[in-house]
């Protein structure tokens, strides 16, 4: 598995291909839904920076997400893999840690830019953030990991994956928005912690599902 | 008569006469809501398909965790039929409550838990029958289809807390919230409980024939596909 891991995070950081193409485009995104709400209302407020944040962070990490397995399809490297003595199952948390650690990078450098523009104060609640954000992205990491590996091998792949994974995804964005806006209004992890208490039974959910059921996506 | 026979005799007629008797109970016996008026007879038809579309989303649940346990092609067909009927109902569900809503409420739609959780829950299913509709017959995309028919139910618990995280103002008319039932006329419990079989039977009938259909379109691609080899 660490083996897995450490090949993907080799080739990703020797092309930076998956983050560079997803970081600019969840940046585009975020400046988009900036000059939409700018344009729409003037001032906007935090509720709407969440809601932002995270459509951003979901439509460009999808993206990400699905360049992980496109990487295995082209030479049909996903069939090596499942040949050689490993688990699917180990196979898929590979992918999860490395998709979970991406995501946790390409906010990195959004949340600056998101401060900048939408005026969102990061800086007092930067640690319960980060708190908020990794548990997010656990939980979408392992819908979209999972479902990444399906519609690669679907015939609309780039549509396939979105119309999949987001429908599932919708309570994680109730949660993960609500707690985001929670603790950028300076409500601290307390004020936060119903939804953050959901996330993390979504995120063990769907980890525990993904883990026992992608055997039966990847194998012909 | 082997029970698929009876089933396919009897069961077109008792959904036929259900259906009479639940019109019956509902415009006849139930009597008129004092402060909603007429609008209110829609909630027995709201109700019951929500009730068949759970049933239908369990089922698809269920058939799909069978199919991939047993690899057995009659499940994968039952969960398709099972998520179509439950999507129909489903969308009826969505359709009748704007109807009551408008009148009642003043608007359309709300952003109440209900409402949402049941919005969520159709649109993992549409999502479904789309991966269906797209994805072909091979074996592989049946395995897929059975994986995301179960990872839609196993979401029910976080998506019905996640939506109470909304202001709700839907009327919890079968338990209140003092734990009592809401429904204390004899006519409108006789309505309800007539339309909610009714509607399950129905339910049951299309579930039934749809997979048939399926089996028999299956079976005649099989045919085809032998006929193209030799």
């Amino acid at each position: 598995m660490l083996a897995i891991l450490w090949k993907d995070l080799r080739i990703e950081w020797r092309t930076k291909e998956m983050l560079t193409s997803f970081v600019v485009l969840a940046v585009l995104l975020v400046l988009t839904l900036s000059f939409a709400s700018q344009a729409a209302m003037g001032r906007v407020s935090t509720s709407r920076v969440a809601g932002a944040l995270w459509v951003s962070f979901l439509f460009a990490g999808m993206l990400g997400i699905q360049r992980s397995f496109l990487l295995e399809r082209e030479n049909e490297c996903i069939t090596g893999l499942l040949a050689s003595p490993v688990e699917a199952a180990e196979v898929f948390l590979a992918k999860l840690v490395g998709n979970v650690m991406l995501l946790g990078i390409m906010q990195a450098l959004i949340l600056p830019l998101a401060a900048l523009f939408l005026g969102a104060r990061i800086g007092d609640s930067l640690p319960a953030l980060a708190l908020v954000l990794g548990l997010g992205n656990l939980g979408f990491a392992a819908v979209a990991t999972f479902f990444a590996a399906v519609a690669v091998r679907t015939r609309s792949r780039e549509v396939m994956l979105p119309l999949l994974v987001l429908p599932l995804l919708l309570p994680l964005v109730i949660l993960a928005v609500r707690a985001t806006a929670t603790v950028l209004d300076g409500g601290g992890l307390a004020g936060a912690s119903p939804a953050l208490a959901y996330l993390v039974a979504f995120d063990a959910i769907y980890c525990t599902a993904g883990w026992l059921l992608f055997e039966f996506v990847v194998r012909e | 008569m082997r029970a698929r026979d009876i089933l396919d005799r009897w069961l077109p007629w008792a959904v036929g006469l259900a259906m009479i008797a639940a019109l019956y109970c509902i415009f006849l016996v139930a009597p008129t809501e004092r402060e909603q008026g007429v609008v209110q007879r829609i909630f027995y038809f709201h109700v019951s398909s929500a009730w068949t579309a759970f049933a239908g989303f369990a089922t698809v649940a269920l058939s799909s965790a069978l199919f991939l346990w047993s690899g057995r092609q009659r499940w994968d067909q039952v969960a398709r039929s099972a998520a179509e009927v439950g999507v129909l109902f489903c969308t009826f569900v969505l359709i009748t409550g704007p109807i009551w809503a408008k009148p009642i409420w003043g608007t359309w739609w709300q952003w109440d838990p209900r409402l949402t959780q049941t919005l969520i829950l159709w649109a993992i299913y549409v999502s479904y029958l789309t991966l269906r509709a797209f994805g072909g017959g091979e074996d592989v995309v049946r395995r897929w289809a059975a994986v995301l028919g179960i990872f839609g139910v196993i979401g029910i618990p976080i998506i019905i807390v996640s939506v109470r995280l909304l202001p709700g103002m839907h009327p919890a008319v079968l338990v209140t919230r003092k734990g009592t039932s809401g429904l204390v006329d004899p006519g409108m419990r006789l309505a309800l409980a007539v339309t909610g079989l009714t509607f399950l039977l129905l339910f049951g009938w299309l579930v039934h024939v749809r997979t048939r259909i399926q089996r028999v379109s299956e079976g005649l691609e099989g045919m085809r596909a032998d006929l193209d080899a030799g």
